[in-house]
């Protein structure tokens, strides 16, 4: 019995000197097996006395629950060193860039115009698109703005090769302002809405397009004042440029469908266009003449409305110096707004 | 309209600065575009008197002059101008002189040397002032410009030109007179209008005038002046503010007429007396009439036209523009001045008609004063008499008919609800005064009656307008409004559209946006239409008809990518396209006779992904492009049929159909557009209509299955001319009730199949929801799946 302790270290140094699943094994039947250290000891017991044979006995089976112990312990720990072996085997270099398709962009226009769509869609005004050939009478008879009348020079008009049927040619929208009276026509007051889209005047330079974006505004109800176009504008620009530090001021104008009317104006108080007054809107309150063409009562019904230049917007959100490279299609620009 | 900070000053002269006046004129609706010195910074120049003029001992083209500058020596200055004379009064820079070099530094004069001699200064020209670009000579003062005194002062140099961006409503502020009262009204400063005296007649001659329109002229005003000298020469102070007008010199006669209209608005014509025949008669044209005008353009009249006529027909087209025939010209001894009012109405955008503008016409279509025709024949008959000389006649004024000016009535509390501010009545009623509305009180607020030089005041607001004016639109408050909190409706089945903007973008797609005119070769090649809608008007011959299809433009986007070294292009556009169409009618977002959907269009070009280290580079090809197209309609059924278009190859196009509906097209650009517009590689192109794409089915929910789905395989064999979709929806259609989903997962040809056959295999995927099936029951459903594709498609399972 004197080397029991000897065996369970002696065991208990091979186990972890170990490093095969066999050899370990091969260990287990040198100490546990039938033909074992630890059995033989076992075997022995008879000989002894039987007040010794009961302690003797719980002795090794402690020391064999001990070897058995350390067996798993070890087996355990092979398992794992395996499995390590294998992950780091395993490695990838999680440097080498993404396998697959790539990802486009959408233009600076549509997202400027999501972004304004969205922050006047925070005050619940509608968005509405229409037709960009128009008639006459929308485009300008409906805006108080009459055949002849010297303020439609201020718009330089496409006009194309079909009739409406009172036999005036169609033409290319110089504003969005038609959806306007589109709106009001087809929905009831109060009219709250924006109308974004392309529109064409016959003018091309450095700082002119044939063909741009508006977005105009409307809102009509029983008591829509010019206080409040003062107070919505002015909110939305700060909105759109999430900043406080912006002036706004607003000077009188003339626009055929607006009085009184007004050119808006901003100047950053920060940034490369600091307090330099930038025009951008014309606006005002909805004149009486198109009030009547939306088929209301101006006695009873007035509002604002506002046609801002969503290039515009555009350009002094994102910094942009050339208005064509919105419409050259060049990647190299347009995958600069993710 | 440019003017003459000075000139308008010499009628209204607020205590206000430049820039304090450029600025209250802006905020009051008379914007000041630009402001400019009216010449460059210079100082140390004085008017000079040359004495005497000798040749240089050492240069041929220099002199040697003697100026006095009113000290009490002469000064000696060398100068190589070879208008110099003795006698004449010329500018001189004295050494110390600032001046602006041309290349705008500022340079000092110093007493220098040239060739040998001593020189003191320098004598100027137009150019080195930076008052003109005459570098000819030296710039010669008048005769009597007081000696000694500094140049800036006698020329009037310490002036500011206004550049004003004036509305179509403010007519009245085309003249320097209406904008000082205009700057009256702002500002409060006394208006000092110049006072015209009548000039008295010298003889009894008159002109007969007779006025057959009086709906197109409600006035006109004449007189006769006879033996003046036309040639006279323009004083330099006329020519000077003709000149920060923006009005060339033409000759004594005509510069008067043009002074007067800038001084006062009144346009005025003179005619050659002896050139006219019989007696003017204003009345409208009649077809076959036609009129040779001043500017050497010869137009037809016709009944619209307001022209005035003599015994010779149309002499001039009243209120745009005078006649060849009857010009006043340097020759010219007897003369007759007109001073009419001409209706804006029988003006408005006659001379856009004939293509050109004047000045008359800008002024009469937006409404020219109709009671200042005497005061401005009386003005110019003065400066006639001054320059020219001569003997008038009577002043003769035949009034028509003059417009009306009914009184307009404001009520101060409509003011408030408009304005959102209310404006006391007692403020309402100092603003009419300044502006000099002359008004009355009524029970609800004012009655107004505008004044024969406002047009712009007919209806209630524009009085509103004009007391938000003169208030001061930044004196009004910015409000937030109250608004009722109703909910809007929100469509679940129509997706907004930036999703499907976002969805193509996710599949690698760039937005772009193109003109919608395109050339019309584009419009033939890849619509296949001749007949595309025209502009009538277009800016050049690329962009001269509305395109009918995007494609056109997305090669061209190709290409523009392509010469920039960008190998891979991939970019869709979303946008209207236009077509005739005699079904579409009015309607509440149509206009009749014109299709204009949107539509959403695509192309790829180059390798089917970006160039990568973990794939083998390809080319795009037809079905990389139909998953695309699949992607953006997450679940509607999409059938693909062979078609032909003009833009695509015959063999490799499709129908994109929803609902038996065809709602686009795709397939490969054809060979002959790929060579023709020069494209190494074939892009594939699709077109879709946006209604389509914008349309998303309400989800319903169909019950899970609890029981274990089985799934198998079939492998069919047919003829290769037997498109894939037949055999789907041979089974889809009559599919037995427990086949849940079927795919195609494998096409083979080649070892085991014979040629001109291809091998389709497809899995299918059974369940029941109230039971687990059982493998005959399986069995029974491929069994049926096998007799469709057989009986349909004439298909054999693959052995």
């Amino acid at each position: 019995m004197d080397n029991l302790e000897k065996i369970v270290s002696a065991a208990l140094e091979q186990f972890s000197r170990i490093h095969g699943a066999a050899e370990l094994e091969q260990a287990k039947a040198r100490f546990l097996g039938k033909a074992g250290a630890l059995s033989d000891l076992l075997k022995g017991l008879g000989k002894l006395p039987a007040e010794e044979r009961r302690e003797a006995g719980s002795r090794i089976n402690a020391a064999k629950d001990r070897l058995e112990a350390a067996l798993a312990e070890r087996r355990e720990a092979l398992a794992r060193a395996q499995l390590d072996a294998r992950l780091a085997q395993e490695a990838v270099d999680v440097t080498l860039p993404g396998r697959g398709a790539g990802r486009g962009r959408l233009h600076p226009l549509t997202r400027t115009q999501d972004r304004i769509e969205a922050i006047f869609r925070s005050i619940g005004f509608d968005i509405a698109d229409g037709p960009e050939i128009e008639t006459d009478w929308y485009n300008f008879t409906a805006l108080n703005n009459p055949e002849n009348h010297p303020a439609r020079s201020m718009q330089d008009t496409f006009y194309v090769d079909q009739k409406d049927a009172s036999g005036r040619p169609l033409l290319l929208r110089t504003h969005t302002s038609p959806m306007q009276v589109r709106y009001a026509r087809m929905h009831e007051p109060p009219l709250k809405v924006i109308a974004p889209g392309r529109t064409y005047r016959v003018d091309s330079d450095a700082t002119h397009s044939p063909m741009f974006h508006q977005v105009e505004g409307l809102w009509v109800d029983e008591d829509i004042s010019f206080a409040d176009l003062k107070g919505v504008y002015t909110d939305f620009l700060r909105r759109f440029f999430e900043t406080e530090e912006l002036e706004v001021r607003f000077r009188p104008s003339f626009f055929p469908f607006t009085e009184p009317s007004v050119e808006i104006d901003m100047a950053f108080g920060a940034g490369p266009n600091q307090n330099q007054w930038l025009e951008i809107s014309g606006a005002g309150q909805v004149h009486p003449a198109v009030i009547r063409n939306f088929g209301l009562d101006p006695e009873q019904y007035i509002g604002f409305a506002f046609g801002s230049g969503i290039e515009r917007l555009a350009m002094l959100r994102y910094g942009i110096h050339d208005l064509r490279l919105f419409y050259d299609g060049d990647l190299r620009f347009l995958q600069q707004f993710p | 309209m440019k003017l003459s900070e000075l000139w308008l000053r010499s009628f209204v002269d607020p205590p206000l600065s430049t820039a304090e006046l450029a600025h209250a004129l802006t905020m009051a609706g008379l914007e000041v575009e630009a402001i400019e010195p009216a010449a460059p910074p210079f100082s140390g120049v004085v008017v000079a008197e040359v004495l005497e003029v000798a040749r240089h001992p050492n240069a041929d083209r220099l002199s040697v002059c003697q100026v006095n500058v009113g000290e009490p020596a002469p000064l000696s200055i060398v100068c190589g101008a070879p208008n110099v004379m003795a006698g004449m009064r010329v500018p001189c820079a004295l050494v110390g002189a600032r001046l602006t070099g041309a290349d705008g530094e500022a340079f000092e004069i110093k007493r220098s040397s040239l060739r040998g001699v001593d020189s003191q200064g320098m004598l100027c020209s137009a150019k080195e002032l930076g008052i003109e670009d005459d570098h000819s000579g030296i710039l010669p003062l008048a005769a009597d410009a007081p000696i000694g005194r500094g140049v800036r002062e006698v020329l009037g140099l310490d002036d500011t030109l206004f550049t004003l961006k004036l509305t179509p409503n403010r007519a009245d502020c085309l003249s320097l007179v209406g904008v000082a009262r205009e700057v009256a009204a702002i500002t409060g400063a006394v208006l000092r209008a110049p006072a015209i005296a009548p000039v008295a007649a010298q003889s009894d001659a008159r002109f007969p005038v007779k006025i057959s329109a009086a709906d197109g002229c409600g006035r006109f005003t004449g007189r006769v002046i006879r033996n003046v000298n036309a040639a006279a020469p323009v004083p330099e102070w006329m020519k000077q503010r003709l000149a920060r007008s923006g009005q060339r010199s033409i000759s004594a006669l005509v510069d008067v007429t043009n002074y007067v209209m800038l001084e006062l608005g009144r346009p005025l014509h003179v005619y050659d007396l002896d050139k006219l025949r019989g007696g003017i008669d204003v009345r409208f044209g009649r077809k076959g009439e036609r009129l040779k005008l001043l500017n050497e353009q010869t137009v037809d009249v016709d009944e619209t036209v307001l022209c005035i006529t003599d015994a010779s027909g149309p002499i001039g087209l009243a209120g745009i523009m005078g006649g060849d025939s009857t010009k006043a010209e340097t020759d010219s001894r007897n003369i007759f001045l007109e001073s009419a009012f001409f209706f804006p109405d029988a003006i408005a955008g006659r001379a856009r008609r004939y293509n050109f503008a004047s000045d008359a016409a800008h002024r009469f279509e937006r409404g020219v004063d109709f009671d200042n025709n005497v005061a401005g024949i009386e003005r110019a008959t003065e400066l006639i008499l001054a320059i020219c000389g001569g003997e008038p006649g009577p002043t003769v004024d035949d009034v028509a008919q003059l417009p009306e000016r009914k009184p307009v009535r404001v009520r101060s509390a409509r003011a408030a609800k408009v304005l959102g501010i209310s404006v006391s009545d007692a403020e309402i009623a100092a603003i009419f005064s300044r502006l000099g509305l002359a008004s009355a009180n009524t029970p609800e607020g004012f009655e107004v009656t505008p004044p024969s030089y406002r047009f712009d005041v007919a209806i209630e607001e524009d009085l509103i307008e004009e007391i938000a004016r003169i208030y001061g639109y930044e004196r009004i408050p910015a409000n937030q409004p109250r608004a009722r909190a109703a909910m809007s409706p929100q469509r679940e089945a129509v997706r907004p559209l930036i999703r499907v903007k976002e969805a193509i973008a996710a599949r690698d797609y760039q937005e772009v946006v193109n003109f919608s005119f395109v050339e019309a070769g584009w419009e033939r090649d890849f619509c296949g239409n001749d007949a595309p809608v025209k502009l009538l008007n277009p800016i050049s011959s690329q962009l001269s008809v509305m395109r009918s299809g995007l494609a056109g433009s997305l090669v061209a986007n190709v290409r523009y990518n392509l010469d920039r070294k960008q190998g891979r292009v991939r970019v869709f556009e979303l946008g209207r396209v236009f077509r005739a169409d005699n079904n579409v009618a009015d309607g509440p977002l149509t206009v009749a006779g014109v299709a204009q959907p949107l539509k959403l269009a695509a192309i790829a070009y180059g390798p089917a992904y970006p160039e990568q280290w973990g794939l083998a580079e390809r080319k795009v090809d037809f079905h990389d492009v139909k998953g695309d197209i699949e992607s953006l309609f997450a679940s509607a059924a999409l059938r693909f049929e062979r078609t032909t278009h003009p833009a695509l190859h015959p063999s490799r196009a499709a129908n994109v159909l929803v609902d038996g509906k065809t709602i686009g097209w795709l397939g490969e650009l054809h060979p002959r557009w790929q060579q023709k517009y020069e494209l190494p590689q074939a892009p594939l192109v699709f077109e879709l209509d946006l209604d389509a794409l914008l349309a998303v089915p309400l989800p319903a929910y169909r019950e899970l299955s609890k029981f274990p789905p089985v799934i198998r395989d079939l492998a069919v064999v047919v003829d290769e001319a037997v498109p894939a979709q037949a055999l789907l929806e041979a089974m889809l259609g009559s599919r037995p009730a427990l086949v849940q989903d079927l795919w195609l997962f494998d096409l083979y040809r080649g070892k085991g199949v014979d040629s001109g056959k291809k091998s389709l295999a497809f899995r299918v995927v059974m369940q029941d929801t109230s039971k687990t099936l059982t493998d005959a029951e399986a069995e029974a459903a491929m069994a049926q799946l096998l007799q469709l594709l057989t009986q349909r498609v004439g298909a054999k399972l693959r052995t």
